[in-house]
């Protein structure tokens, strides 16, 4: 029998808002052990908490980029549940009036393109968070984070693959990112992603018994945990033996996910309205003046990329992916009009450098004037490409290419009585391959030239040097 | 309406309360009593009437964005029974 899964994905994203989403207290990560708190977040009687502006306007945001429906009405509600992560004894979160409801992300995955819809995006307050002491029974408490803006995000059950559900959480990350609303980063927990996954009969129009699944912070624990589940659930049910709908956690160090006992009964939140907060009503002039606010989103700019720059489709997506990296790439083909040159360099040599540090381009010192003078000597035949690639890493670091090029005496040499002479030198002393190519292995032209390179430590214009040779072999 | 003892169980241990057998006795009949009384509402017509989130009839209060001094550090944890280096200590909790 042939199966198919069924994934459906809550994200959490936590808002890039300066102050929290109820009090005035600072959100910023990695401040001493509750130096961030007050009375109104650490859920002190008799307090009052007050809706943070901003917050709205970037729930708003997410939900016009991806065609939600906004509610002209919604409503904060408490969920309730005790755990000491939790002061209130109660999450300020949303439930019967979600902020916003439908839309879709539009993923691809090996070609196909799909739409993923969404359940709603509403507003919550983060928990605090939890140090387990290693080698006594207690835990530590640190309620900086209480209070912190996040966003959930329910997807429909509408993926069918671990691809598909990275796809989904990369597009999303991505749309966060262009629209500043989040950081994006799974690693620290300012994007977290948990998932519904359920296995059925391909075909069949059920669905099977879902099992939750959480711990996973990074796209491959995604990929992973739902991998192992599927696999978990299929042999289950050819066991003849039964799903049980649990939470099940990542266990990162053994790839595999097991099942997190006893908080099964917690799951009755009883959720009413919060009597201290009032609705929230958003008219069309609000949602104007936000909309005013969206940028060029991924898709449209990666669709404008392959229009307008003649980009593959795979470098205009990958390219698009980040903000930055778009912009870094527009700003050098306006001022250099090669677009495939500066796309083909930052697929290669930039994306291993930012890839090899974990940094966006505007985290490094690579800027677009010192890029686009790099291929222009390139382009203009003043370096050879050999030597623009063994320079890049230090225009990288923020080094200007034409002093470097004149500080190491870099330039290409193109002066064809030079390199004929050169040529004519390394031909008379290899006659044994001149002989093996007059026989007619002309591939033994490639040792030549790099002999050629070596010589002249890869200033040499390979072009001409060809040139040179081809005719000199011939002769 | 009525309300098990079963029921009551349920809420109380929600609410990390515990009763004896009497109580829970008292507070089947006491709580059966009180969702009756409240139920007399559902003999009122509501069909075409909002349904009421708040008591107060305004909307759309907010403060702007910014960050102010929060308490110091000491005095959050002043209640505290337990404490070490800044953070509140308690009976360790399984994830
Ligand atoms: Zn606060």
């Amino acid at each position: 029998m042939d199966f198919e899964a069924v994934i459906g994905l809550e994200v959490h994203a936590q808002l890039l808002t300066k102050s929290k989403i109820f009090c005035s207290c600072s959100t910023e990560f990695g401040a001493a052990p509750n130096s961030h708190v007050c009375p109104v977040c650490c859920g002190m009687p008799g307090t009052l908490p007050v809706l943070n502006k901003r917050v709205v306007d970037f729930a708003i945001k997410l939900a016009l980029a991806t065609k939600a429906r906004v509610n002209p009405v919604s409503v904060f509600a408490r969920k309730n549940y005790f755990y000491p992560d939790l002061p209130k004894g109660y999450q300020i979160s949303q439930y019967e009036l979600p902020l916003a409801e439908g839309g879709y992300i539009e993923i691809e995955v090996n070609g196909a393109k799909k739409k993923v819809g969404l359940v709603r995006i509403h507003m919550e307050e983060d928990a605090g968070k939890l140090i387990h002491d290693e080698t006594r029974p207690v835990s530590y408490v640190d309620l900086n984070r209480t209070g912190v803006p996040l966003l959930e995000i329910v997807s429909e059950p509408d993926m069918r693959s671990p691809e598909e559900a990275v796809a989904y959480l990369k597009k999303l990350r991505s749309i966060l990112r262009y629209l500043e609303i989040c950081d994006g980063n799974m690693e620290e927990g300012s994007l977290r992603c948990d998932a519904n996954i359920s296995v059925r009969p391909k075909g069949s129009d059920k669905f099977g018994t879902k099992v939750e699944l959480k711990n996973m912070n990074s796209f491959k624990h995604v990929q992973k945990a739902l991998e192992y589940e599927i696999k978990r659930q299929i042999a289950l049910i050819l066991d003849g033996k039964e799903v049980i709908q649990e939470t099940r956690l990542f266990d990162v160090s053994r790839g595999v996910t097991q099942s997190m006992r006893g908080k099964e009964e917690a799951h009755d939140y009883r959720y009413f309205p919060d009597p201290d907060l009032v609705p929230i009503e958003i008219d069309d002039n609000w949602i104007k003046e936000v909309a005013e606010t969206l940028p060029e989103l991924p898709d449209a700019k990666k669709e404008r990329f392959i229009k307008e720059y003649n980009l593959p489709e795979y470098d205009a997506e990958i390219i698009t992916s980040s903000r930055k990296l778009a912009e870094f790439f527009e700003a050098c083909a306006k001022a250099l009009p090669k677009p495939k040159l500066i796309s083909n360099w930052i697929m290669t040599e930039v994306l291993r450098e930012l890839n090899k540090e974990g940094k966006e381009i505007d985290e490094t010192n690579l800027t677009p004037e010192n890029f686009v003078e790099l291929l222009k000597l390139l382009d203009e035949g003043v370096i050879s490409s050999t030597v623009a690639k063994k320079i890049f890493p230090e225009v990288y670091k923020g080094a200007n290419p034409a002093k470097i090029v004149e500080e190491k005496g870099l330039k290409q040499e193109s002066d064809e009585a030079a390199l004929e002479a050169l040529c004519q030198k390394i031909l008379e002393a290899n006659p044994k391959e001149v002989e093996k190519y007059r026989q007619g292995k002309k591939n033994v032209i490639g040792f030549f030239v790099g002999q050629v390179m070596r010589e002249t430590k890869g200033k040499a214009n390979p072009k001409i040097v060809n040139k040179i040779l081809t005719r000199l072999l011939e002769q | 309406m009525a309300i098990t003892k079963e029921e009551v169980k349920h809420v109380a241990h929600l609410a990390r309360l515990e009763f004896s057998e009497e109580e829970l006795e008292t507070f089947s009949e006491q709580l059966a009593d009180i969702l009756n009384y409240v139920a007399k509402l559902n003999e009122l017509d509501t069909t075409d009437i909002e349904p009421t989130y708040h008591a107060l009839k305004i909307t759309n209060v907010y403060r702007e964005d910014e960050v102010k001094e929060s308490f110091p550090t000491d005095e959050i944890l002043g209640n505290a029974p337990e404490r070490e280096n800044g953070f509140f200590v308690v009976p360790k909790v399984i994830k």
